[in-house]
């Protein structure tokens, strides 16, 4: 379960997002990740991971409140970072999931 | 608490299916840029849109970022320029268009629209000027979009309207026949018109609305789609609604979290979500795929009309669940240039323009971007508005007409547009008369279930 503390919906004040990691398993995706994550001051409250299109997808929740640069530029360094380890990341605004799966 | 299946499903909709928000438009309330001198007018009109609309696009980029959706169009829809330029004393109002088209150059937007007239029950000074200066305006400009509605359920059918709109369609093809008639691709004509609609080429500010509003277009065919796959031919009519309610709830939602927020950031209220299912050319985004989906070989056989109205049935109960101000037009595109599987029904001889007016009756928008024989009379073109009028008025929903009778062509022939307006094969029209009966000038009562009070 990626989301147990969003469950209650009351965290309206705090920035989270949605990171995922998609591309074929191999040994230090998740450290290259973490590391540039843990670099731009990005705490990560879960991880899980999953299979899409039957690649294997790594799946953060993420604060993104005391993160040290804006959000299009943490956008823009996970992208760089993806490219430096051959898989897709991308981090997305954990609104708009919970807008298509919760009411 | 969100689950890994569901985080993958938005991002398959996105990245694999084309969900996409179609368009943010603001609306902006020009009624406050009268005046006597023509030229003073338009300075008001340029520095109000450009002033409110400055940060819509960076805005609108930054949404599609941080939440990972694009936002294909952003655009403005302003007040009918026809009740804004007719305090001026110009008798041509193609200049209120250069400005227009500046102003959404200057702003990033691809369109704007508002070169508008609402002549339902008959015209003004300024409506007249604004109908006769379309053709040039939509010469002379790129971004400008015109919009004429001339029939409500409440006043009847225009038809001194009717047949001005074939002449006026027919100089706006002329006009712009180096550019296969692209005029004509920015310019529609409404039956009871929404006056909040966020899609081009028919939005405009509407006079009831505020001084500025949001509304957003969402989108999701492939979305659609797919779902409809999923559930697989074994499925009956009832699971087959219920699937598509589920995704145009939750396309919805999206629509409704980036109306919010660009409400937000731009500091302008929120206006409408439109529910409409809007098709571009790209495979994988077309209305026509649906329905063929459901078991139809063709779109435009036997049994296209049915699955249309269960597909935009289903589209507005899941769509209005998860909306709290549903508007515009709110219904099934079917623009025979912007959807690949239009395009090639027509080529293969499955679907014509009486099967499109057929399924007019039952979705919006009407018979939207269809090429006809450039050799068309404007009588014909008048006729053919007429009919779409009446089923728009009797049936108390939105009818539009979008029609490039290209200078030249002839059934069979392509005109292409490029980009989102897509191309469009040359369709048939009746080569009888229809000449004495438009001519007959005057308005066509509006019917009996108008009288509602």
């Amino acid at each position: 379960m990626v989301d147990e503390q969003v469950a209650n919906g009351n965290n309206t004040t705090s920035k989270r997002a949605i990171i995922t990691v998609l591309g074929a398993d191999k040994v230090g995706i998740i450290a290259g990740v973490t590391t540039a994550l843990a670099r731009l001051g990005i705490n990560i409250i879960d991880i899980s991971q999953t299979t899409m299109r039957n690649i294997f997808t790594m799946i953060m929740l993420v604060e993104l409140d005391k993160a040290a640069k804006p959000i299009q530029e943490i956008i823009d360094d996970l992208e760089n970072e993806g490219k430096k380890l051959n898989v897709e990341v991308r981090l997305q605004l954990e609104e708009i999931f919970k807008a298509m799966h919760r009411i | 608490m969100l689950i890994p299946s569901e985080i993958v499903e938005t991002i398959k909709m996105i990245h694999e299916e084309n969900l996409d928000i179609r368009t943010v438009t603001v609306g902006i309330s020009l009624r406050d840029c009268c005046d006597s001198s023509g030229k003073k007018s338009r300075e008001k009109i340029y520095e109000k849109i450009t002033r409110i609309a400055e940060k819509l696009v960076k805005t609108g980029e930054n949404i599609e970022k941080e939440y990972g959706i694009p936002i294909i169009n952003k655009r403005i829809s302003v007040t009918p320029i026809s009740l804004i330029a007719e305090s001026s004393e110009d008798e041509n109002y193609t200049e209120y268009a250069v400005t227009l088209d500046k102003a959404a150059s200057i702003c990033g937007v691809n369109f704007i629209g508002g070169f508008s007239a609402l002549v339902h029950k008959g015209y003004t000074k300024g409506d007249k000027i604004l109908i006769d200066s379309i053709p040039e305006a939509l010469a002379v400009t790129d971004k400008v979009c015109s919009s004429v509605n001339l029939a409500t359920t409440k006043a009847g059918i225009n038809m001194d309207a009717v047949r001005h709109m074939g002449i006026i369609i027919k100089e706006a093809a002329e006009k712009s026949a180096s550019k296969n008639a692209i005029g004509c691709a920015k310019l529609v004509v409404f039956a009871n018109v929404p006056e909040d609609n966020p899609f081009m080429a028919g939005a405009f500010h509407g006079v009831g609305e505020p001084e500025t509003t949001i509304n957003i277009g969402i989108s999701g065919p492939g979305v659609i789609q797919n779902v409809i796959k999923k559930a697989g031919l074994q499925a009956d009519f009832g699971v087959v609604s219920e699937e598509i309610k589920r995704a145009a709830f939750k396309i919805t939602r999206v629509g409704e979290l980036v109306g919010r927020e660009a409400s937000r950031r731009l500091k302008i209220p929120f206006g409408i979500v439109d529910l409409s299912l809007a098709p571009t050319p790209a495979r994988g985004d077309s209305v026509a795929h649906i329905l063929e989906e459901m078991g139809l070989e063709v779109c435009g056989t036997h049994g296209t009309t049915a699955a249309l109205a269960l597909l935009n049935d289903a589209v507005k109960k899941g769509g209005s669940m998860a909306s709290s101000y549903i508007g515009g037009l709110s219904g099934s595109f079917i623009p025979v240039s912007e959807d690949a599987g239009m395009i090639a029904a027509v080529k293969s001889g499955h679907l014509n323009i009486e099967k499109l007016e057929a399924m007019t009756c039952i979705c919006s928008v009407g018979l939207d971007m269809i090429a006809i024989p450039g050799d068309t009379s404007a009588e014909t073109i008048s006729a053919i508005i007429a009919d779409e009028a009446a089923i728009g008025v009797i049936n108390n929903k939105t009818t539009a007409v979008r029609l490039i009778p290209a200078p030249g062509t002839k059934v069979g022939d392509i005109v292409n547009f490029g980009g989102l307006l897509g191309s469009a094969p040359v369709m048939k029209v009746s080569n009888a008369s229809s000449a004495s009966f438009i001519h007959r000038g005057g308005r066509i009562p509006s019917p009996l279930n108008a009288l509602k009070n």
